[in-house]
C-alpha cells in the first residue's frame, strides 16, 4: 500500500469527506450572509445567533411540543425567519440610509443579547438532541465509516445551496432582487415593492442560518455558544469568497472545509487558524476576494 | 462645642466597650471562573452560589468575620484572568481568589498570587503542576488534579485490559498535563501509548481526530479534554461507530454537568473519576438539594462542591487565627484537618494538595436511572494516598526531601 505524505490513502479519503461535511455548514451559513450582504448591504453579525436559534427551536419543538426532526427542519427556519423579518422591519430598516457600521453594531449587539438570554435559560454545556431514527447507523465505505446523518447533511446543504443560487441568478424574482440592489429608486418606479423585497430577503437569509442550525443540532450539542464559535470562521469564508458573491460563498465554503479537514491530519494544532491564514493570503493578492467584483 | 465633646467621648467609650466590633475581620473573596464559555455550567455562577452557602453555613457574621464575595469572567483566557487578578489584588482589596478553572489561566494566577502574597484556593483547574513544579506557598489545590484522574480512570481502564492508548488532547496546559499523567500510568502498568493528536481549544468538530484515533487501532481512546470538548467528542464517537467497533472511550475528565448535557442514552457505560457526587450519602444529598434550589434546579459539580469546602476551611482558619494575614492563615489551613459533609475528613499537604478520597463511577443505563440527575453508580473508592501524587515523587520546591 502506498502512502501519501506519511498518511495512508484510506485515512486521507476519510478526512477529505469529513472536510466536505464541515464545508457544507460553512457553505450554507456563508450563503445566507452573502445573500443578506449582497442584496441589503448589511453585515449580519447576528447570523451565528440565528443559526443557534434554529438548533434551539428544533430542540424546543421536540421537547415541548413533540414535533419531530423532519417537521422541525421546515418549522424552525420558518419561525426564526419570521423573527428575522421582525428584526428587519423594526430595527434594521431604520438604519437603511446610514453607514454599514451601524448595521454591523446593531446585529452584533443583537447576537450578544440573544446568546445571553439562551445561556441564562439553558446553561452553557448544551442540550442533547438525538439523530432521527431513519438516519441512524452508517455505511462502511471501505476507507471510512460514514454516518448516514452526515451524508444527509452534505446532500441537504448542496440542494439548498443550488436552489438558492438558481433562484437569485435565474428567476424573475431574483432579477427583481438584483435590480433592487443596483438601483432601488428606479426599481420602485417600475412598481416593485422594494422595502418588502428587502425584508423578505433578510428573513430568507436568517431562515438559511436556522436551517443549518437544525442540521447541526444532532451532531453538536445544542449550545448557546455554537453560533459564536462558528461565526468568525464563516465571516472569513465570506471574505475569501468575495463579499456578497453567491457562488463564491458556496465554493469557498466547501473548499475551506476541505482544507481545514486536511490540516487536521497534517498539523492539527493549526486547524483552527488555517482559514485565517488563507484569508490573509487571498486579501493580499485579491482584495475583493476570489469571486468578488472590485468596487 | 460641649455637645461635640460629649458625642466624641461616648463614641470612643462605645468603641472600647465593644470587643466584637474591635475584632471584626473583613475578608473579600473573588470567584474567578468561566461564566459564559464551555466551562460555565460546571463552574460559573454555581461556584458563587457554593461560596455563599459556605459563608452562610459557617455563620461568619456571628463570629465577627465580614465576608464579601465578588465574581468575574476570565473567558478561559490567561491574559484576561491575569488582568482581573491584578486589579482585584491591587485595587479592590480581594484577599482570596477562588475556583479558577482552565489550567492555563490558573497557572498564570498562581504566579500573580505568589507575587502579591495573597491566597488562591483552586477548585476548577486540573493541571497537577499546581502542586508540582509550579507549586507556591500561596496556592491550595482543592478538588482534583490530572494525576488523580489518571490514577482513577486511567488505572481502571488498563486493569480492565485496555493496554494500548491513543489520546485526543486539548491543546493547552490542562490537556498536556492530563495526557502526560495518564500516559505515565499506562506505561507503568505495562501498556503502550500509540499516539496522540492535539486538538485546538475550544473545538466543536472532533470527527477528524476521532478517525485518526480509530485508525491507530488503539484499544482505548483517551479524551484528555473537558466540558464542551468532551461532550462533542463522545457524541461524535458514537456517531462514527467507534465504541460499537470495539474501541473503548476513556473520558478522563467528565463532570456530572457533562453527563447531563450528553443524556444517558449517549453517556451510558462511561467510566469516570470524581471527588464528589451529589447522591453519595445523606450529607452530600442534603447540601446538593439546597444548592439546586439556589441554582435553577441544577445539581453541583465537584468543582462547585470544592469551592464550598475550600471557603469553609479558609473561614475556619481565619476564625482560629483571628487574622487574615496570608502566611498565618495558610499555615493554619495546613495545620487544621479539614472536615465537611461533602468531602469528609482530609488534610492540606505542605505542597498545597488537599487530600481526600476519589471515586470511580460508571454512568448508568437509561433504564437504571430513577430520574433527573440520577446518573452514577459507584465502582470503587481510591484512598487519598493512592489517588494523589505521593510527596516522595513531588517536584515541588516546598517539599523537603
Amino acid at each position: 500500500m502506498f502512502e501519501l505524505l506519511g498518511i495512508p490513502p484510506q485515512a486521507l479519503f476519510g478526512q477529505v469527506l469529513l472536510g466536505l461535511i464541515n464545508g457544507s455548514f460553512y457553505a450554507i451559513l456563508s450563503l445566507g450572509l452573502a445573500v443578506i450582504f449582497g442584496l441589503l448591504n448589511i453585515i449580519n453579525f447576528a447570523h451565528g445567533a440565528q443559526y443557534m436559534m434554529g438548533a434551539f427551536v428544533a430542540w424546543m419543538c421536540l421537547n415541548y411540543l413533540g414535533i419531530n426532526y423532519w417537521a422541525a427542519l421546515l418549522l424552525a427556519p420558518l419561525i426564526v425567519g419570521v423573527f428575522g423579518v421582525l428584526i428587519e422591519r423594526f430595527l434594521i430598516a431604520r438604519l437603511a440610509n446610514l453607514d454599514h457600521l451601524y448595521g454591523l453594531l446593531l446585529t452584533f449587539g443583537l447576537a450578544l443579547i440573544i446568546q445571553g438570554l439562551f445561556r441564562n435559560s439553558y446553561g452553557s454545556s448544551g442540550l442533547p438532541y438525538q439523530i432521527p431514527d431513519a438516519l441512524r447507523g452508517g455505511q462502511n465505505l471501505g476507507f471510512m465509516f460514514l454516518p448516514n446523518y452526515r451524508g444527509w447533511v452534505v446532500g441537504a446543504s448542496l440542494v439548498v445551496c443550488l436552489v438558492t443560487w438558481f433562484m437569485i441568478e435565474k428567476t424573475r424574482l431574483g432579477a427583481y432582487l438584483r435590480a433592487a440592489t443596483e438601483n432601488p429608486t428606479l426599481t420602485q418606479a417600475f412598481g416593485i415593492n422594494v422595502p418588502l423585497l428587502v425584508t423578505l430577503t433578510y428573513g430568507f437569509g436568517v431562515a438559511l442560518a436556522a436551517f443549518a442550525g437544525v442540521l447541526a443540532a444532532p451532531i453538536y450539542s445544542v449550545n448557546p455558544n455554537m453560533g459564536a464559535d462558528l461565526i468568525i470562521v464563516v465571516f472569513a469564508v465570506v471574505v475569501i469568497g468575495g463579499m456578497g458573491s453567491i457562488l463564491g460563498s458556496i465554493v469557498t465554503g466547501f473548499g475551506l472545509g476541505l482544507i481545514e479537514g486536511l490540516t487536521k491530519v497534517f498539523y492539527p494544532e493549526a486547524s483552527a487558524t488555517v482559514i485565517f491564514i488563507i484569508m490573509v493570503l487571498v486579501l493580499l493578492v485579491k482584495p475583493a476576494g476570489l469571486f468578488g467584483r472590485a468596487a | 462645642m460641649k455637645l461635640k465633646t460629649i458625642l466624641a467621648t461616648t463614641a470612643l467609650a462605645a468603641l472600647m466597650a465593644s470587643p466584637a466590633f474591635a475584632q471584626q475581620i473583613a475578608v473579600k473573596l473573588g470567584v474567578l471562573n468561566d461564566r459564559s464559555g464551555l466551562y460555565a455550567d460546571l463552574t460559573g455562577e454555581g461556584s458563587v452560589v457554593a461560596a455563599k452557602l459556605a459563608v452562610e453555613d459557617f455563620k461568619a457574621a456571628e463570629k465577627g468575620i465580614k465576608v464579601e464575595i465578588v465574581s468575574a469572567d476570565h473567558q478561559n483566557k490567561p491574559d484576561v484572568g491575569s488582568n482581573i487578578a491584578r486589579q482585584w489584588y491591587d485595587q479592590d482589596g480581594v484577599d482570596v481568589i477562588l475556583d479558577v478553572p482552565t489550567s492555563s489561566v490558573a497557572l498564570a494566577i498562581n504566579q500573580i498570587t505568589k507575587d502579591k502574597n495573597k491566597i488562591m484556593l483552586n477548585s476548577g483547574a486540573a493541571a497537577s503542576d499546581l502542586t508540582g513544579k509550579a507549586c507556591t506557598p500561596n496556592t491550595i489545590h482543592w478538588t482534583y488534579d490530572t494525576y488523580a484522574l489518571a490514577q482513577g480512570t486511567g488505572g481502571a481502564m488498563v486493569k480492565a485490559g485496555g493496554d494500548s492508548w491513543f489520546f485526543l488532547t486539548a491543546d493547552y496546559a490542562f490537556g498536556h498535563a492530563l495526557e502526560r499523567d495518564t500516559a505515565a500510568i499506562v506505561t507503568k502498568n505495562g501498556g503502550k501509548v500509540l499516539g496522540a493528536v492535539r486538538t485546538p481549544f475550544p473545538g466543536t468538530d472532533f470527527s477528524s481526530f476521532l478517525l485518526q484515533a480509530q485508525a491507530s487501532k488503539a484499544k482505548v481512546i483517551g479524551l484528555a479534554n473537558a466540558g464542551g470538548d468532551t461532550i462533542n467528542s463522545i457524541k461524535q464517537a458514537g456517531e462514527f461507530g467507534i465504541v460499537a467497533g470495539g474501541q473503548k472511550l476513556a473520558g478522563l475528565l467528565v463532570f456530572v454537568t457533562d453527563v447531563n448535557a450528553l443524556g444517558l442514552q449517549t453517556a451510558q457505560g462511561l467510566v469516570l473519576t470524581e471527588s464528589f457526587y451529589w447522591d453519595r450519602d445523606e450529607g452530600t444529598r442534603a447540601w446538593s438539594q439546597r444548592f439546586a434550589k439556589a441554582h435553577n434546579g441544577n445539581m453541583p459539580s465537584m468543582v462547585q462542591a470544592g469551592v464550598y469546602s475550600s471557603v469553609l476551611h479558609y473561614l475556619k482558619a481565619v476564625e482560629a487565627t483571628k487574622s487574615k494575614d496570608t502566611a498565618t492563615v495558610l499555615a493554619k489551613m495546613k495545620e487544621l484537618p479539614t472536615d465537611d459533609p461533602l468531602f469528609g475528613k482530609g488534610t492540606v499537604r505542605v505542597d498545597g494538595r488537599k487530600m481526600h478520597d476519589m471515586y470511580l463511577y460508571e454512568v448508568k443505563k437509561p433504564s437504571e436511572s430513577k430520574g433527573k440527575w440520577d446518573y452514577y453508580k459507584q465502582i470503587a473508592v481510591l484512598p487519598a494516598e493512592q489517588a494523589f501524587r505521593p510527596l516522595s515523587e513531588s517536584e515541588c520546591p516546598l517539599v523537603k526531601k
